[in-house]
């Protein structure tokens, strides 16, 4: 059953503009029109949105599924799961699997799981270097014919610089962005947290915020160079924030994203050694997260995206210099930005939907993130005023490494439309 | 007859033990004092329990410290080095400690090279954990025999001005005793070559001021903590080699600078001609080996006040 009339909602579709109560009429997977007053047929399915908002599918595009190789911490059909169940129809899987996602083969094994196991779309990334080890390049042009949507070598950023020049010349000769992991590994070495008040308090190694910067400074000079489209992974400072909007105004072709921790989270809200706070880039202090909320407020920022990054519970329980890094992040990542942006009145719920849907299928060029007749009918329906609890337990996720759970939401996903079919429904 | 007080869950910081806590153990400190030394003595007042101290890092003073502070309160104690356990072995923290802890003992003493190590475990275990030195955060016992050792040259720590000299960055016993003597309204003074004084650790408590200059630090001071130089925990060198000792080295000639009573301390090991000279460590300033005496009867405050059914207090006593 992939058609399904979804009635009264407020929809929202950035790329049309629209903002209306509106029905919406899905006929074997696709969009077939959006208005006012359409009639119910016999047999066909519906759902009833009324005070709810209907809007395209939310895209994540950073998750990690840890398949193949670390099935353990998550695959791609229980990322999938989770996504569904976080309001989003498509997610984009960092290369950074066992073996990492560097040639055609990999990524047509994701792909091909993904068709059969996964409830939602699933985009991948591959590497910018094999192996991710910084050092030659990985097969992008036959990874680009296999499907890849860009190309990252995220959570082991490319160190030499000439390296990621020549990825970026080729990159933009393929037409495909470049997304980086922002970090000098020489200034971020060894450390845990930010650096900062918490991190002596606390007698952990920081990570200052110039790890990230410096990165970004470099970054984007050489797309300039290259006329690459360079994409900012977890933008997560100040000064990334500023030189991103720089460079925009410069007229280059540069993208970012935020997560949502990164916005909800400062380092002295960390629970003292609780590796559920621990990720890369860390949780900053008070005038990085505000300048995060400002960029996103004042159209800097392009996407919201999540780093889902599951870690099997033996990994994260353990002395906090020793967990790996990361969260999980797609089951929270609407109620938080609802809690934290819409809410307070830092951005309006249209914003709000661009920044899951015409933001990053735009970065990508995925034809996604619209209602127009004939598109692929990936929907999302959510509320803004429903109360709700957090409980990580209930995960679809194979992982547990959340800071939210027990965290009050207001407004969260209500269902999730994949290709016209209901993949999740909030029970 | 004593009425009980409050009964902490363990020791693990003195960042978030108040002012009258603290003063409670110095008191019972000064009181066993006496007992310290008295080799053939033995209280009754753990008789029963069962403490293990778990050393995942190497240590002598402090181990055995604990050890006889056990012993005089008259516990029965078992100290495993966990680098020779199944640690090596590749068992996991939590996986070593539950196994310890199926054996019931009353108290875990712990040690640990990753900051927070005790606190993370304290969450998931039920047994007090006392904390013997965690990474690079804090080392209790040690700000809390730091401090006895102090009050028994002065009557209170309050207005004192307290100099702690060498790589702070990396050193548990400054942020104990940073937190500690900031409770009682000392002046302290943090002193080291920049890569080892991040600024921020001027926002750890009020009443500290950093300096990278060790004149400016020991002006006037009425107490020098030096600190050793913890090669193994520092990544890179903070100056050129042979630069640390001229730099940062206390030497006799800077007690001149100091209050004329002033006392020299050092947690130890010292490293002779490294960030201390020998006729500094041997003067009559220097109050070492007094902090190491005062471990006992610290130790023992703090293991009574965790494990003790009865509390008893100085006054009481």
């Amino acid at each position: 059953m992939s058609s399904i009339l979804i009635r009264n909602g407020r929809v929202i579709d950035p790329a049309s503009g629209g903002d209306a109560v509106a029905d919406v009429l899905v006929r074997d997977g696709h969009i077939e029109s959006v208005g006012r007053g359409i009639l119910p047929e016999d047999g066909l399915a519906e759902y009833d949105a009324t005070g709810a908002i209907v809007a395209p599918g939310f895209i994540d595009m950073h998750v990690h599924l840890r398949e193949p190789g670390i099935e353990h911490a998550e695959t791609i059909e229980t990322g999938a799961r989770a996504a569904a169940a976080g309001g989003f129809t498509s997610i984009c899987c960092m290369p950074n699997t066992k073996p990492v996602n560097d040639c055609a083969t990999v990524t047509s094994y994701i792909l091909q799981r993904a068709r059969e196991v996964a409830a939602v779309n699933v985009f991948a990334i591959g590497a910018i270097t094999k192996g991710s080890l910084g050092e030659e390049l990985a097969a992008i042009g036959s990874m680009r014919d296999a499907g890849i949507v860009a190309i990252s070598d995220d959570g082991r950023p490319v160190m030499n610089a000439r390296v990621m020049r020549r990825a970026m010349e080729l990159a933009a000769a393929l037409g495909i962005p470049v997304i980086d992991h922002c970090e000098d590994l020489n200034l971020s070495a060894g450390g845990d947290m930010h650096e900062g008040r918490e991190s002596v308090r606390l007698g952990l190694r920081g990570i200052p915020a110039a790890s990230e910067d410096v990165m970004v400074a470099r970054d984007l000079l050489l797309a300039e160079l290259t006329g690459a489209h360079y994409h900012v992974a977890h933008m997560s400072t100040t000064h990334s924030a500023e030189m991103v909007a720089f460079a925009k105004a410069r007229g280059l072709k540069v993208s970012c994203e935020v997560t949502p921790h990164h916005f909800a989270i400062t380092d002295e809200e960390v629970v003292t050694y609780d590796s559920n706070y621990k990720m890369k880039p860390p949780l900053r202090c008070a005038h990085d997260v505000d300048a995060i909320i400002k960029a996103i407020a004042g159209g800097v920022v392009d996407a919201i995206a999540t780093d889902h990054a599951p870690h099997a519970g033996d990994e994260k329980m353990q002395e906090f210099e020793r967990c790996p890094f990361g969260i999980t992040g797609l089951e929270t990542a609407i109620g938080l930005t609802l809690s934290e942006l819409v809410h307070p009145g830092h951005i309006t719920v249209g914003r709000m939907v661009e920044l899951f849907t015409t933001g990053p299928a735009g970065i990508l060029r995925l034809d996604r993130g619209t209602l127009a007749p004939g598109a692929p009918a990936d929907i999302t329906i959510f509320d803004t005023e429903t109360e709700w609890t957090y409980d990580v337990q209930q995960s679809f996720s194979k992982s547990r490494n959340s800071p939210f759970s027990g965290r009050r939401f207001r407004g969260g996903p209500l269902a999730t439309i994949v290709r016209g079919k209901i993949v999740w429904k909030k029970e | 007859m004593n009425p009980p007080a409050r009964k902490p869950a363990g020791l693990l910081d003195i960042e978030s033990l108040d002012r009258a806590e603290i003063q409670a153990i110095l008191e019972r400190a000064h009181f066993f004092q006496p007992i310290q030394n008295e080799s053939f003595r033995r209280l009754d007042v753990l008789r029963g329990k069962l403490i293990v101290n778990l050393f995942f890092e190497a240590s002598t003073r402090t181990r055995v410290s604990f050890e006889i502070a056990e012993r005089r309160l008259g516990a029965d104690t078992v100290s495993i080095a966990a680098q020779a356990s199944s640690v090596t072995k590749g068992e996991s923290l939590v996986d070593t400690l539950n196994t310890l802890v199926a054996m019931r003992p009353n108290a875990i003493v712990m040690r640990h090279s990753a900051s927070g190590a005790p606190h993370f475990l304290a969450r998931h275990l039920q047994i007090p954990i006392i904390n013997a030195g965690d990474g690079t955060h804090e080392h209790p016992t040690q700000a809390l025999l730091d401090a006895r050792t102090i009050l028994d040259q002065r009557p209170s720590l309050e207005g004192l001005r307290v100099a702690i000299i060498g790589d702070i960055a990396h050193s548990r016993v400054a942020r104990s005793n940073v937190h500690l003597l900031s409770k009682f309204g000392a002046e302290i003074v943090l002193c080291g070559p920049p890569s080892l004084l991040p600024k921020e650790l001027g926002l750890l408590a009020p009443g500290i001021r950093l300096t990278n200059h060790m004149t400016d630090a020991i002006r006037g001071a009425d107490v020098i903590m030096m600190l050793r130089v913890q090669l193994e925990r520092q990544h890179e060198a903070p100056m050129a080699s042979g630069e640390y000792f001229r730099y940062y080295g206390l030497r006799l000639e800077h007690l001149e600078l100091a209050k004329p009573d002033v006392i020299v301390m050092h947690p130890g090991p010292i490293n002779r001609g490294q960030e201390l000279s020998s006729d500094v460590a041997d003067s009559q300033r220097s109050v070492i080996l007094n902090q190491v005496e005062n471990g006992i009867s610290v130790r023992m405050a703090v293991l009574e006040r965790i494990l003790s059914d009865e509390v008893g207090t100085g006054a009481a006593a």
